[in-house]
């Protein structure tokens, strides 16, 4: 135990103080807060308003069209279409809104000039202001009041309710799966990141030819595991270092140009929304965004987070050692990392087809066989359970997946071991499948 | 009493036997000698004494124990393949490598020093392997197999890969590792370069002890009475107790082989000479253990 300690150390000081190591590790924040406060300056210092002049030939519009607090509209008196081309030239406007004669009943002809692209934004307002004056023109006509009609219009707004032996927890759809991808995608590079950097150590104890030395002093089985458990030290101090240093860097940012943070998916999806919805909701617009923002918060804080962090961690690590010890063992089996090819190829498989399956078919149906079946089995359960968990998990499944998962990472490891006492000794020989699986039996 | 008890050892390969019923003891306190071309067998058998592999059959005895995992502290090995950790600093390099032999670190820190002192080595400390030259890592890692002070000190072609200089600097370590009382197993396919360390040898070939023994005893055994000769004169042996192997005349000056039959002694041969011609030099034809190797080995094959 003594041995597997000090390897464990070796292992954990050697990389903890490489160069690459101290710059990633402080970089990642600074380039994640960059990201994050970066297109919300960018989005504060662009919001200019817009300007359009208007060219009412109709006269529907002429009074209608109201300015908006970042849309303005500046109506020009009559003159003829060259003579407000013109005019407008010579301003810095965003553009001139054509509007000529018109027939209620098929309103064609109107035209936006503008010397630069319009922005869609500005277009699909403007869209949408005249279809309303239209509408409202055509009800008029019609004989209905737009009032009564504002009155009779429905907005419904769904809020899910998860119902547990716990009692009733309002839930957010975008806050469960969030939660659950976050950890699937932490979990997934993880593995891969320092799988790979395991892989790589065992080749480097080969070629540098250190390895018989070594095993002179201590079992392979003891320098496998000291080094699979050190570079996991390494992978969880830097996750930890950049959660420390992210949140800092992040909140320093923030209160230094007091910046909001920019608007995540679900506001955005929200503010989509209102945009289809159109102007008319502006009000309610506010009132739901806030709505929408206690339901954020109150799901979030209606996640059960030591729930969430211990199967997190036992995940990550129980993800980790299955897949770490089968990279050590292809790291043995090797002599340098062009022939890692053909071995890397069966272990990437799964994980990949984990992670992709995890943000389509799994997050759209987190109880569904597809989900069920790849939560359960070893290869591809650390990252799939993590996308359901957040849904609620039975207490059987997730025990049942816990066990098989340990189980899994026994085997994994028992193989890679086997591989690892005959590959670390053998040298300039190119090894197939075939070999490797003799080797599992060989007597040593 | 023999440190090491090598009892039957049999080790097969997928394809090949690695060691065929090998067998034979190697005393305490003695410089031996394994000794076989390439491809013996010779490693295979020293990775089987530091139980990095195991024996299919037979038995190996460590001071009288069975080879029992405890045993490995009390061994140093030298590798042919040498390395190090190569983005490591020397100190720590060695501190590291002792301690997995079971030094605590102040003990190892201790024994750094006295090496450091010994090797004249002390400006490396701090140096990156990568940056030192190969004949400073031979050093290193010579003194890393050493550190622990172990009773049984396996050098695997130890001096491959070293200057002259070097080469019988680690000699003389080794002479004072053994007079402090280690036994150090020297593995090599030149069989010349130890010929004049080691104390007692053995012979691999073909995964087989072909000999084993002290050295002097050996060379007794395989001894041919045979002497070389060189002196002026006309030189004609007729007498039957000596048989003239090889004879070169040049311009007076004789140079043969004589080899004495049926008891003689050799000086019977020099009174013979003395009488018919003037004798410059005379020394007995010892077999090199090179020799003796090739004769055995060609004695198997034709028995």
């Amino acid at each position: 135990m003594h041995k597997i300690w000090l390897i464990i150390q070796r292992e954990y000081l050697t990389r903890v103080r490489k160069k690459s190591f101290i710059i990633m590790t402080f970089l990642t924040p600074l380039l994640l807060a960059a990201f994050m406060v970066i297109p919300a300056w960018l989005a504060t210092i662009s919001d200019s308003e817009d300007v359009v002049m208007v060219l009412d030939e109709s006269g529907l519009f002429a009074d209608k069209l109201e300015s908006k607090e970042d849309l303005k509209i500046i109506p020009i008196a009559a003159g003829s279409l060259e003579q407000a081309k013109t005019v407008y030239q010579e301003t810095d406007y965003t553009a001139l809104l054509h509007i000529p004669q018109l027939d209620l009943d098929k309103p064609e002809g109107i035209r936006l000039y503008s010397k630069k692209n319009t922005s869609l934004q500005v277009k699909f307002r403007l869209e949408n202001m005249l279809e309303k004056e239209i509408e409202s023109q055509r009800f008029m006509a019609s004989g209905i009041d737009r009032e009564m009609l504002n009155k009779m219009k429905a907005n419904v707004t769904m809020t899910t309710v998860n119902l547990s032996e716990s009692g009733e927890r309002d839930s957010n759809v975008w806050v469960t799966s969030g939660a659950g991808i976050i950890g699937a995608v932490i979990i997934y590079f993880f593995i891969f990141l320092y799988g790979v950097q395991i892989m790589r150590g065992v080749i480097e104890e080969k070629t540098n030819r250190i390895v018989e030395v070594m095993i002179s002093s201590v079992k392979p089985f003891q320098l496998m595991m000291g080094k699979i458990v050190g570079i996991a030290g390494v992978g969880l101090t830097q996750f930890l270092l950049w959660v420390v240093l992210s949140t800092i860097v992040v909140g320093g940012v923030q209160a230094a140009f007091d910046i909001k943070p920019s608007p995540t998916p679900i506001e955005q999806m929200q503010a989509g929304r209102d945009l289809a919805t159109g102007e008319e909701s502006a009000q309610t617009q506010e009132e739901s965004q806030a709505n929408m923002l206690s339901e954020v918060s109150s799901a979030i804080s209606n996640l059960n987070f030591p729930l969430l962090l211990g199967c997190f961690l036992f995940y990550f690590l129980g993800g980790y050692l299955l897949y770490g010890s089968l990279f050590g063992a292809i790291g043995a089996a090797v002599d340098n990392e062009t022939d890692t090819q053909q071995f890397m190829f069966p272990i990437t498989i799964p994980l990949i087809i984990s992670f992709i399956m995890s943000y389509t078919v799994v997050i759209q149906n987190p109880d569904g066989p597809v989900a069920f079946w790849m939560s359960i089995i070893p290869f591809t359960s650390p990252i799939v359970m993590m996308v359901r968990i957040p849904f609620g998990v039975p207490a059987s499944e997730l025990l049942l997946s816990m066990g098989l998962l340990i189980l899994g990472f026994i085997f994994t490891t028992w193989i890679a071991s086997r591989i690892y006492r005959v590959g670390i000794l053998m040298y300039g020989k190119k090894i197939n499948y075939k070999e490797l699986s003799k080797w599992l039996f060989y007597r040593v | 009493m023999s440190i090491l008890k090598i009892d039957g050892v049999t080790k097969r390969y997928a394809n090949h036997t690695a060691l065929d019923n090998v067998s034979f003891d190697i005393p305490a306190g003695c410089i031996f000698g394994l000794l076989g071309p390439n491809g013996a067998g010779k490693t295979s058998l020293i990775r089987i004494i530091t139980q990095i592999t195991g024996a299919d059959s037979g038995e190996i005895y460590f001071k009288g124990e069975k080879l029992r995992p405890s045993h490995i502290k009390d061994m140093g090995y030298l590798p042919e393949e040498r390395g190090l950790y190569k983005k490591m600093k020397v100190g720590e390099q060695l501190l590291y490598l002792a301690q997995l032999k079971g030094l605590t670190k102040d003990e190892a820190t201790a024994r750094i020093k006295e090496w450091v002192v010994r090797f004249e080595i002390k400006d490396w400390m701090n140096k990156h392997i990568e940056d030192l030259s190969k004949g400073m890592q031979q050093k290193v890692q010579f003194m890393a197999t050493v550190m622990h002070e172990p009773s049984l000190i396996i050098l695997d072609e130890p001096f491959s890969g070293f200057d002259p200089i070097n080469a019988n600097l680690i000699k003389d370590e080794i002479l004072r590792l053994r007079d402090n009382g280690a036994t150090i197993i020297f593995s090599t396919h030149r069989m010349e370069s130890v010929e004049e360390l080691c104390d007692n040898i053995a012979l691999i070939n073909r995964s087989r002890k072909v000999l084993d023994g002290p050295v002097r005893e050996i060379k007794d055994t395989y001894k041919t009475d045979t002497y070389q000769v060189i002196g002026n004169g006309q030189l004609l042996i007729t007498s039957p107790d000596f048989e003239v192997l090889e004879q070169h005349d040049n311009h007076g000056v004789f140079r043969a082989s004589i080899r004495l039959l049926d008891g003689a002694s050799p000086n019977d041969l020099l009174r013979y000479l003395i009488q018919r011609v003037e004798v410059h030099s005379f020394v007995e034809l010892v077999p090199s253990i090179n020799d003796i190797f090739i004769r055995k080995v060609k004695e198997t094959y034709h028995a």
